[in-house]
């Protein structure tokens, strides 16, 4: 066990969490989505990373590699997506994509 | 131990506020690599030197290059110079360098968590266990690497040549 109480590593987590998920709220702009969904990800694997020290398995640090991969292919096609979209509207406002046909 | 990880956690909350809240993509950037490595210090404090290296050199390495291509490409970002871009993700680097060196000059115990799992450990249960997790991993990182090839290859051809004539004129739009 740890000398750090697992409880503060789980409230650092969600917190991250929730800031990343109050930035993909409250933010229109595309590359400030997918930054604030990385956020996201880097906080669930935080979690798990904690969760793995408070019962001494290595689970937690598998769960984290799967996540980095999951990361890397979303943001791979998130930008590449982002880049197609600003090709076509000349904007990253996330409202420009309601306008429908394309 | 415990002072240590709440200095890096206070570091990594600060640092996310900003990102969340800046104007520029790039000042965003700068101060979610200060989190990211924050974030891996605390890693390495619960014992997760592994994955701490792994956050270090994928995620504030080679996601965030990918974002700074983006914003590269995209080209209507004016890319800030001088003392203020670097001022407040260098004073929380700086936060980070003080912890480190505090943790390195108080010995290897203070240096060493409690209770560590190696990278073999970890080896042993991804192959072993979790070799099915393994192989869907590579099959995603497949579709995402088809994936990001065809939507690239669209790019290059017809929006390409749209999105560099509209590099060249300025834009009248800055985004939020």
């Amino acid at each position: 066990m740890s000398s750090i109480p697992w409880e503060y590593g789980m409230l650092l987590a969600g917190v991250l969490f929730s800031l990343g998920l109050v930035g993909v709220i409250v933010r229109r702009n595309l590359l400030f989505i997918l930054l604030c969904v990385e956020v996201m990800l880097n906080a669930a694997g935080l979690a798990f990373i904690v969760a793995g020290a408070r019962w001494e398995q290595v689970d937690g640090q598998v769960m984290f590699i799967f996540l980095l991969a999951m990361a890397a292919a979303e943001v791979a096609i998130g930008l590449a997506l982002l880049l197609l979209h600003y090709g076509r509207r000349k904007t990253l406002d996330a409202d420009a994509m309601n306008s429908g046909g394309g | 131990m415990n002072a240590a990880f709440v200095i890096a956690g206070l570091v990594a909350v600060a640092a996310t506020v900003m990102v969340i809240t800046r104007k520029n993509a790039v000042h965003a950037l700068l101060y979610l690599v200060v989190s990211l490595l924050s974030v891996a210090i605390i890693m390495f404090l619960l014992g997760a030197a592994f994955v701490a290296a792994l956050e270090v050199i994928i995620y504030a390495g080679a996601i965030m290059v990918l974002f700074v291509f983006v914003i590269m490409l995209i080209g209507n970002e004016e890319i800030p110079v001088g003392p203020g871009t670097w001022i407040g993700p260098g004073m929380l680097g700086a936060v980070l360098l003080a912890e480190l060196a505090w943790v390195l000059t108080r010995g290897v115990s203070a240096a060493q968590p409690a209770s560590e799992l190696g990278p073999a450990k970890v080896g042993m249960a991804l192959f072993g266990p979790y070799i099915i997790g393994a192989e869907i991993a590579a099959f995603l990182l497949l579709a995402g690497l088809v994936g990001a090839f065809h939507l690239g290859r669209r790019i290059s051809t017809a929006e390409g040549r749209q999105l560099r004539e509209a590099q060249r004129e300025p834009l009248p739009r800055r985004i939020k």
